[in-house]
């Protein structure tokens, strides 16, 4: 009944109320009456509907996106203090070549390199396990492995800095002291506070990561892997030559997501020293450019380096496409 | 025989392995709950350990946060109100989008498609010196409407509706158009309540997204009362530990509402957050 399509009225399912014969007056004063139908007609049509709907998206994108994001680009030409801004040229980004801007970008550089290495491999591995045949509870683990996602990454910094504090009763040195280990002073050093920032990104990641791979699997059809065991493929034959290649799109999502995550890192690191660290040990991008241009007032330092950034991520964004694009046509051929 | 043993051998093996991981993702928030019920003292000079201490067990911490520790009730409010409004503008707004892109064809469809992958690859915190002055001129520094305000177009909901909507029978439109219903009678009265699991699994995202919110809120909320939960909750780790009691029973508190939501409506979290991923 509602399939069937009513050839009979064709004008309105064409124009929807557009093309509904308007009374016709002929008064003088109804004219006005009449542009003010013919709007609310216009309104009401089919062709004007859709821009309605995402008038209120434009109207925002512009507002807060596209005029933040130009603003950010112009400030970061000019010097900008209260009641005066001028014109400095490149000033702000040759700024940028200073010890501080670098360890910045080595922290975040290290810390998304490690969530990358950590983050991919260990949870394809646990979803592979949960996803085997003979796995008994997989619910269970999967609800347990995803519970950290819940957790709000300060309230996990807040255990994470109980759980790994100075004293030697607490429980990180009272684990490495068991094995004989001298205690350590978790914050205080570079590699240590790297292992706390990595090790609070891959808790509450790990099973949120293991989910994309999970749904990954789970669109694998079975018969690929019958007619693999017929031709006398074992496991790792199965693994490497079906699983990995019918994962490769989750993967190249994963990547994407934890690339962008690692670079726009801030959180991880503000609840173990906020933004002022001993020697910057725990400094990342927008770290510095919330030092810059929060604490110290240097709007347009501030944006350089917040350009920086941009260009940072849109060129490894490019290079990873690049990359996974290439290996794409290969498995394809 | 042979085979079926190797197969039980396997079962076990797995189940061990994954045992491991299990249990390190439970043992902080476990650590955590125990921790709330130690005085803060204790917990200030010891560090969390794992040892119950029974001895030790109090409803102290939870007893001063109800009583004394008012301003963490504040920030619970806060998070609340601000969580709820910018869910929904996000859900209206994004809805509407998603929609229209998949249910019309009109002119600057794909323009707008590809602002909204462009949102995507900026990062929000670039913005965030610009918005602020905004915010300034605005007059809302400092308001819900300042942190709300920048949160309501999310473009991973637009897509996730567009994909949504793709699926939705264009047979059901034209017959409303028959009948006499406006183009947005038919959005209002016909697709939203078809488009409800969509609705449900991006507005667990959006909250939980905005209820762990934190570096915008941050830059905006500026009175100790207007705080949201992590940004308060953040304000307490000092090394003097004098505000520990709220702190850990202050966590529990944030942390515990959602876990309870997540043990009823678990397939709901997981296809929300996995929605990204089928498409991407």
């Amino acid at each position: 009944m509602i399939g069937s399509t009513p050839s009979f009225y064709p004008n309105l399912v064409k124009g929807g109320s557009f093309l509904k014969p308007n009374t016709v007056n002929i008064s003088s004063n109804s004219t006005i009456k009449n542009t003010r139908r013919t709007l609310k007609n216009l309104f009401y049509s089919k062709k004007i509907a859709p821009y309605v709907f995402v008038f209120p998206f434009i109207l925002i994108f512009c507002g807060f996106y596209l005029y933040p994001v130009i603003t950010t680009i112009i400030m970061s030409f000019y010097d900008i203090l209260p009641g005066q801004t001028k014109f400095v040229g490149l000033e702000n980004y040759k700024r940028l070549f200073n010890p501080t801007f670098y360890k910045a970008l080595y922290n975040t550089s290290i810390y998304t390199l490690w969530t990358i290495v950590i983050l991919i491999p260990i949870p394809l591995l646990f979803a592979v396990i949960l996803n085997s045949k003979i796995m008994k509870g997989k619910t269970f683990f999967r609800a347990c492995l995803f519970i950290p996602a819940l957790t709000s990454t300060i309230v996990a910094g807040v255990i994470f800095r109980l759980l790994f504090s100075e004293s030697e009763t607490a429980f990180a040195n009272s684990f490495i002291m068991f094995f004989g280990l001298d205690p350590i002073t978790w914050r205080q050093s570079g590699p240590a506070i790297m292992f706390l920032m990595v090790s609070l990104a891959t808790w509450r990641w790990m099973g949120v990561n293991m989910i994309y791979f999970l749904t990954g699997l789970q669109n694998i059809p079975k018969e690929m892997y019958e007619a693999a065991e017929i031709d006398g493929a074992n496991m790792i034959n199965k693994f490497w030559h079906i699983t990995i290649p019918f994962l490769k799109p989750v993967t190249v999502y994963v990547l994407t997501i934890t690339l962008f995550a690692g670079y726009k890192m801030f959180e991880e690191a503000y609840v173990f020293w906020e933004v002022n660290s001993p020697g910057n040990i725990s400094l990342t991008l927008v770290g510095y450019l919330y030092k810059e241009g929060f604490q110290y007032n240097q709007l347009g330092y501030g944006s350089a380096i917040g350009v920086s950034l941009l260009i940072i991520v849109a060129i490894l964004g490019f290079i990873q496409l690049q990359l996974t694009g290439t290996f794409r046509k290969k498995g394809g051929n | 025989m042979t085979n079926k043993r190797k197969s039980k051998w396997g079962k076990a093996i797995l189940f061990f392995i994954m045992l491991i991981p299990a249990f390190i993702a439970v043992f902080p928030l476990a650590a955590l709950l125990l921790a709330s019920f130690k005085p803060s003292t204790e917990l200030m000079r010891f560090g969390l350990n794992v040892y119950p201490q029974f001895e030790l067990w109090s409803l102290d911490n939870y007893i001063y946060l109800f009583t004394d520790g008012n301003i963490y009730f504040h920030w619970f409010k806060n998070s609340l109100i601000i969580s709820l409004f910018s869910t929904i503008l996000a859900l209206i707004f994004s809805s509407m989008v998603g929609y229209s892109l998949a249910m019309y064809r009109f002119r600057g469809q794909n323009v707008i498609l590809f602002l909204v992958l462009l949102i995507m690859m900026i990062p929000f915190e670039i913005m965030m010196l610009p918005l602020f002055r905004m915010m300034i001129e605005l007059g809302a520094v400092n308001t819900y409407t300042g942190v709300i305000l920048p949160m309501i177009v999310h473009p991973l909901t637009i897509f996730f509706f567009r994909q949504f909507a793709l699926g939705l029978p264009d047979d059901l439109m034209d017959a409303a158009r028959i009948d006499g219903c406006s183009e947005y009678g038919i959005f209002a009265r016909i697709m939203v309540p078809l488009m409800k699991p969509a609705y449900g699994a991006m507005g667990i995202l959006l909250a939980l997204f905005s209820w762990n919110n934190f570096l915008w809120p941050l830059v905006v909320l500026r009175t100790k009362e207007m705080l949201t939960l992590p940004i308060g909750l953040a304000g307490l780790l000092t090394p003097y530990g004098n505000n520990y009691d709220i702190l850990i029973a202050g966590s529990v508190l944030t942390v515990l509402p959602i876990i309870i939501l997540f043990i009823f409506a678990q397939k709901y979290f997981i296809s929300s957050l996995t929605a990204g991923a089928i498409k991407g």
